[in-house]
């Protein structure tokens, strides 16, 4: 019952917004926005199912694959920073320096290295979206209890242990925190790569749509990666409810 | 280098603790300790006998807290040496355990009670019910047997402080150093938890060295008193209490022995403290 009434207040500001679109678009005669009805039908067309095997199944193993690397790189190289601060002051104005860099930047050097196949966007996916997972794992890590560092010093913990029972759950909800932000930006760097010479992909529809006039499309290609990103972010806090517990339930 | 307590008549009517406390577990050996040109200790000489409950008391800015760090190897002396039976200590020994003063930081917040406890005997034990089973029985024995699933920041100070307690039991350690554990919970817990000590330390054996910086909890909980004092600080004296094995909040602490003792432990530290100021 509390559970509806939640979905329901979550909901409830959707539905009158699309609802609104759907009525007020009814007539409309303009090319550039259809009415909504023909943009669900479309969408509905061409996406169920061949659209989802075509373009949405490629987009989703790039970021998929992209986030996985970033959040090797972020965690793993996070940890090793995090546990050797006096390095990690030495090379952070790099850190800071390259985290400044628009990681779009990058394409187009990537592209000479790596070609325009998955590699390439993989590659620029990880790299963009790696920073914020990077940098909180640091400072999660850095920030752990010293009186805990001397309980595990006392209980001769060896590495492998004060990582695994000590540094990491310390550091993991910054390093959630910062995965968040790190979804957001692989989506878009997703988009982008795939707009540039692909022959599949999210990105690649909703461009080639609107290149040959096919604004329908479009939408729909829109719509689809509107839904895409939501429904990431819902397993991104199913797998943070679960390994955040304890931190939620403490924070109440 | 110890100074006998007068009442020798005292002495022999509480004869049988000198049978349960046997021969020198840790040996404190000439140790000093500087830190640049700043001397913190000067050439402290003290054995802990194995089965004994010693309380160092001194006054603050004593280095007590350095000389814990040196006596559990998580710091180097600069002059002589600590020795846990014959082995001289140069990292945290395994037959150690330590509580310290801030229990809601000591524990891991992520863990529940067990897992805390279970933790530190990884290295241990192979067999993950066979720790288990030594958890428990730790718990147990500081009373949190129903506890044992819940966040350690779901319970009280006191509470906290028996689960870190419990850690150190479990890990079954010769000697358990507490630096200051019960300076951070309200009175009526303090006693709880010091009877606690008392009972769990009777039942199981162990070898207990208590920092404290209250004269009171260290004349009731030990068997003898060590006194520190002094710039660079030395020891000043090394008294036996000798207020029996049972003890009691009430009726021990208005005995004359305990009067007495706490009185010359008094003296001894503000003198001291005139000394160095």
């Amino acid at each position: 019952m509390k559970r509806a009434k939640l979905v329901l207040w979550e909901i409830w500001l959707p539905i009158i917004l699309v609802a609104l679109w759907l009525i007020l678009s009814t007539n409309s005669v303009s090319i550039y926005f259809p009415p909504l009805a023909e943009i669900l039908q479309r969408t509905w067309d061409v996406w169920f199912f061949d659209g989802i095997v075509e373009n949405l199944l490629p987009s989703l193993w790039r970021i998929l694959a992209g986030l996985f690397f970033a959040v090797v790189v972020g965690v793993g190289g996070g940890v090793i920073l995090g546990m050797l601060p006096k390095f990690e002051e030495s090379i952070r104005p790099i850190l800071e320096f390259l985290r400044a860099t628009p990681g779009v930047a990058l394409l187009p050097i990537a592209i000479i290295f790596l070609g325009l196949g998955d590699n390439m966007k993989i590659f620029m996916i990880a790299l963009a979206s790696m920073w914020p997972i990077l940098l909180n794992a640091i400072d999660g890590v850095r920030s752990v209890e010293p009186i805990l560092l001397r309980v595990a010093e006392t209980y001769r913990f060896n590495l492998k242990d004060r990582i695994r029972f000590i540094y990491l759950p310390n550091a993991a909800p910054q390093i959630f925190a910062g995965a968040r932000i790190s979804i957001a930006i692989a989506a878009v760097v997703m988009v982008v790569t795939e707009m540039i010479g692909s022959a599949n992909g999210l990105g690649y529809y909703i461009l080639d749509s609107q290149r040959t006039f096919n604004i329908l499309n479009m939408w729909s290609g829109i719509i689809v990666l509107g839904i895409l990103g939501y429904l990431l972010n819902f397993a991104f806090r199913g797998v943070e409810g679960a390994a955040l517990s304890w931190h939620h339930k403490r924070n109440g | 280098m110890e100074n006998q307590e007068s009442g020798k008549t005292m002495e022999q009517l509480n004869e049988p603790i000198l049978q349960v406390v046997g021969e020198d577990l840790l040996t404190i050996d000439g140790l000093g300790k500087s830190y640049g040109t700043n001397e913190v200790l000067r050439n402290l000489n003290v054995s802990v006998r194995a089965g004994e409950f010693m309380c160092i008391v001194g006054p603050s800015g004593a280095g007590k807290t350095t000389l814990l760090q040196c006596l559990s190897g998580l710091s180097a002396p600069s002059a002589g040496e600590v020795r846990l039976r014959d082995k001289v200590i140069n990292e945290p020994p395994e037959e150690m355990a330590i509580v310290f003063q801030d229990y809601s930081r000591s524990l891991m917040p992520w863990m529940s009670v067990l897992d805390n406890v279970m933790l530190p005997l990884r290295n241990k034990i192979k067999s993950k019910s066979e720790r288990k089973a030594k958890a428990m029985s730790a718990l147990e024995e500081v009373g949190l047997k129903n506890h044992v699933g819940k966040y350690p920041w779901q319970l009280s100070g006191g509470m906290q402080q028996r689960v870190a307690i419990a850690r150190a039991l479990a890990y079954e350690p010769a000697i358990v150093l507490m630096d200051e554990p019960f300076a951070s919970v309200d009175a009526q817990t303090r006693a709880e938890l010091e009877d606690l000590t008392l009972k769990v330390k009777r039942h199981l054996g162990i070898t207990v060295l208590l920092v404290t910086h209250d004269i009171d909890e260290a004349v009731y909980l030990s068997d003898r008193v060590l006194v520190l004092g002094g710039s660079p600080t030395g020891v000043v004296d090394l008294v036996e209490t000798n207020l029996g094995e049972e003890r009691d909040q009430i009726t021990t602490k208005s005995t004359q022995r305990f009067a007495e003792i706490r009185t010359q432990v008094y003296q001894q530290i503000r003198s001291n403290t005139i000394k160095v100021s």
